[in-house]
């Protein structure tokens, strides 16, 4: 099972190379991937060093490309998957269906993984992008309970699997999720954001500190309480005079716990969220991992997720708290 | 300019949507939309049922596409999938690559629903060679992305390939999670629903502790808050779109696929108080530009 890590800086990616990552998974430093934020990603020689330090240490390279190509700018994302290429990325991660195509025809040896972002939560929609692209592995979103994803394994023997292991929540079909949009014009899909930082604004009131995105209130905070950022779908509201976190809290998936099962439906890779996260996170929730799948292998019998790796984890999650969000259906 | 109307996405007693259809029949509709698109356990309408409903409306004189679910995750789900797309006799609208897929084995065309994501021509291309007739733009998408989108498609020598259609009223479905909003919000778990939607014919709205309408629970289903509606759009849809798309709430909104027919170039513009139509300008969704 690989160790998948993000990384969203050069020290990010010593961090998680030095603590027991198989791979890492990066962005350019442009709206070609769905973490395009200020100050993250990577372009000229810092590229170059993090590709020097993968290939030095003999990991892997996956480049995600997952946003999805706007009218007469394709050519800013096929260049994306070029680029990919000539740098040696080891995979290329994409969702558009356009971006799938090209890949193919220009670059039919590079191996393809089927970004989350392109929400195939079944064996029919995985059979699409076998029989179109090649897609050698499939990222699931995080929708399916584990005994689906389990049935999934069994239904798709020739397809890898990878799912989210640890990190924020979506907890809509990635994707599949226009609320960014909505409520500020720019959505993951298309600018590479979510809730993007430029339309954050925090304020001081007579009610309490309040967080909105685009001037509309996400959440306010009393005293004693934590603010989180304003992640829309993260927020308290009305619904006929109940005033709850009417989609999500804030929380972090964690499935440490949910490891042995993993193993046995064959899952080919674990994936950490959060290339938007400091190179000491990345470094933390690493070792973690490193830790828990070494002991899983070493010993699957005996098992089991440590306390101290589950309040560690914790201490590095939204609101303090973890979940094992749609793959317990309870949750769902 | 053709008209449309989209499948129901709420959970309606089989009696309302009984009622509903012979209205529709009776409208001036080209094209009606029926299916189950949120939910699997809404099964009060079995998809035997849909395709008899769809014969009816298509001996009025409709022309009739079956809509299929969005988000499929059991095996069973697909099965039932199957079931819609060997109906012998409709199209379908696909809302996840996974009807593409059994369309495509089923050596079938299909609609494109709005409910997958297509950005671009070359994304375009890839599903007309696979039979798509018809494309439902993603709601996100504004005039200007499609005006591109459409010259793109033109230079490529494939515009004249399929129909576009543009969703133009209704609240629009933004997201679809594993997690059910509307039992959460009555304390139940999705396996104990109890279908419970069934109690909200426009779903459940939330809004911001300022009182702001922000987004409509419907099941799985997360919707606009507010009502999208292009009525006084359509001058700026002439030569781009081909058909518009209406979102049933109601029986009213089939008088408004009337409305949407009378409203001319020289008529005055339709009073759209409570109404946004962000997206098509190109600004946040939740906006209203005059």
């Amino acid at each position: 099972m690989e160790l998948l890590c993000p990384a969203g800086s050069l020290p990010a990616v010593k961090a998680a190379v030095d603590h027991g990552a198989d791979a890492i998974y990066i962005g350019f430093k442009d709206a070609t991937n769905a973490r395009h934020f200020a100050g993250l990603n990577f372009e000229g020689k810092k590229l170059d060093k993090a590709v020097d330090y993968l290939k030095s240490r003999q990991r892997q390279l996956h480049v995600a490309i997952n946003t999805f190509a706007h009218p007469q700018q394709h050519h800013l994302w096929f260049a994306a998957i070029d680029r990919a290429v000539e740098i040696g990325a080891d995979v290329v991660i994409l969702a558009d269906i356009a971006l799938l195509e090209y890949a193919k025809q220009r670059h039919p040896n590079l191996t393809v993984h089927l970004s989350v972002q392109a929400s195939a939560t079944n064996a029919s929609a995985i059979a699409f992008y076998q029989r179109n692209f090649n897609v050698k592995r499939v990222v699931l979103p995080r929708v399916l309970s584990i005994h689906q994803v389990k049935q999934l394994s069994r239904a798709c023997p020739d397809m890898e699997l990878e799912v989210f292991a640890f990190g924020s929540l979506c907890v809509m079909a990635e994707g599949r999720c226009y609320l960014s949009s909505y409520l500020t014009g720019e959505s993951p899909n298309t600018v590479g954001a979510c809730s993007p930082a430029s339309f954050v604004r925090w304020q001081e009131t007579e009610q309490g500190l309040e967080s909105r995105l685009n001037d509309i209130l996400i959440d306010r905070y009393g005293p004693n309480e934590t603010a989180g950022y304003p992640t829309l779908c993260k927020g308290r509201f009305d619904v006929d005079g109940h005033r709850y976190h009417a989609l999500e809290e804030p929380t972090s998936l964690n499935t440490l716990e949910l490891l042995p099962e993993l193993f046995s439906a064959n899952i080919s890779a674990v994936k950490i969220e959060g290339r938007q996260r400091s190179p000491a996170y990345v470094a933390q929730v690493t070792q973690v991992w490193r830790e828990a799948i070494d002991s899983y292998q070493r010993d699957p019998e005996q098992y089991a997720a440590k306390n101290q790796w589950m309040s560690q984890l914790a201490k590095l999650s939204e609101g303090s708290q973890t979940t094992l969000g749609a793959y317990h259906k309870a949750w769902q | 300019m053709k008209y449309a109307l989209g499948p129901i996405l709420y959970y309606w007693p089989n009696h309302k949507i009984e009622e509903f259809y012979h209205l529709a029949k009776a409208s001036s509709a080209d094209i009606i939309y029926l299916g189950e698109t949120v939910c699997s356990k809404r099964r009060n309408m079995k998809a035997q049922d849909w395709i008899d409903l769809a014969k009816q409306l298509n001996q009025a004189g409709k022309q009739v596409a079956i809509s299929t679910m969005a988000l499929l995750e059991a095996p069973s789900e697909i099965r039932n999938l199957k079931k819609l797309i060997d109906n012998g006799d409709f199209i379908i609208e696909a809302n996840d690559f996974s009807a593409i897929e059994e369309a495509h084995k089923a050596k079938l065309p299909f609609v494109c629903g709005p409910a997958i994501n297509i950005y671009n021509a070359y994304a375009l291309k890839v599903l007309a060679d696979q039979g798509m007739q018809r494309w439902v733009m993603p709601v996100e998408l504004s005039r200007d992305w499609l005006q591109k989108l459409s010259d793109e498609c033109t230079e490529m020598g494939i515009r004249e390939r399929f129909e576009i259609e543009v969703f133009a009223y209704g609240h629009l479905p933004l997201a679809y999670s594993a997690r059910c909003f509307t039992a959460q919000s009555e304390g139940k778990s999705k396996d104990n629903c109890e279908t419970c939607c069934i109690n909200y014919p426009n779903g459940r709205r939330v809004d911001s502790q300022e009182g702001q309408p922000l987004f409509v629970l419907n099941g799985i289903q997360t919707l606009s808050g507010d009502c999208y509606d292009l009525i006084n759009d359509q001058q700026s849809m002439q030569g781009l779109v081909d058909i518009v798309r209406i979102s049933p709430l109601g029986e009213e909104s089939i008088e408004h696929l009337e409305a949407f027919r009378r409203r001319t170039e020289t008529s005055e513009p339709f009073p759209t108080p409570d109404s946004v139509n962000g997206y098509w300008h190109q600004i946040a969704g939740i906006r209203q530009q005059d």
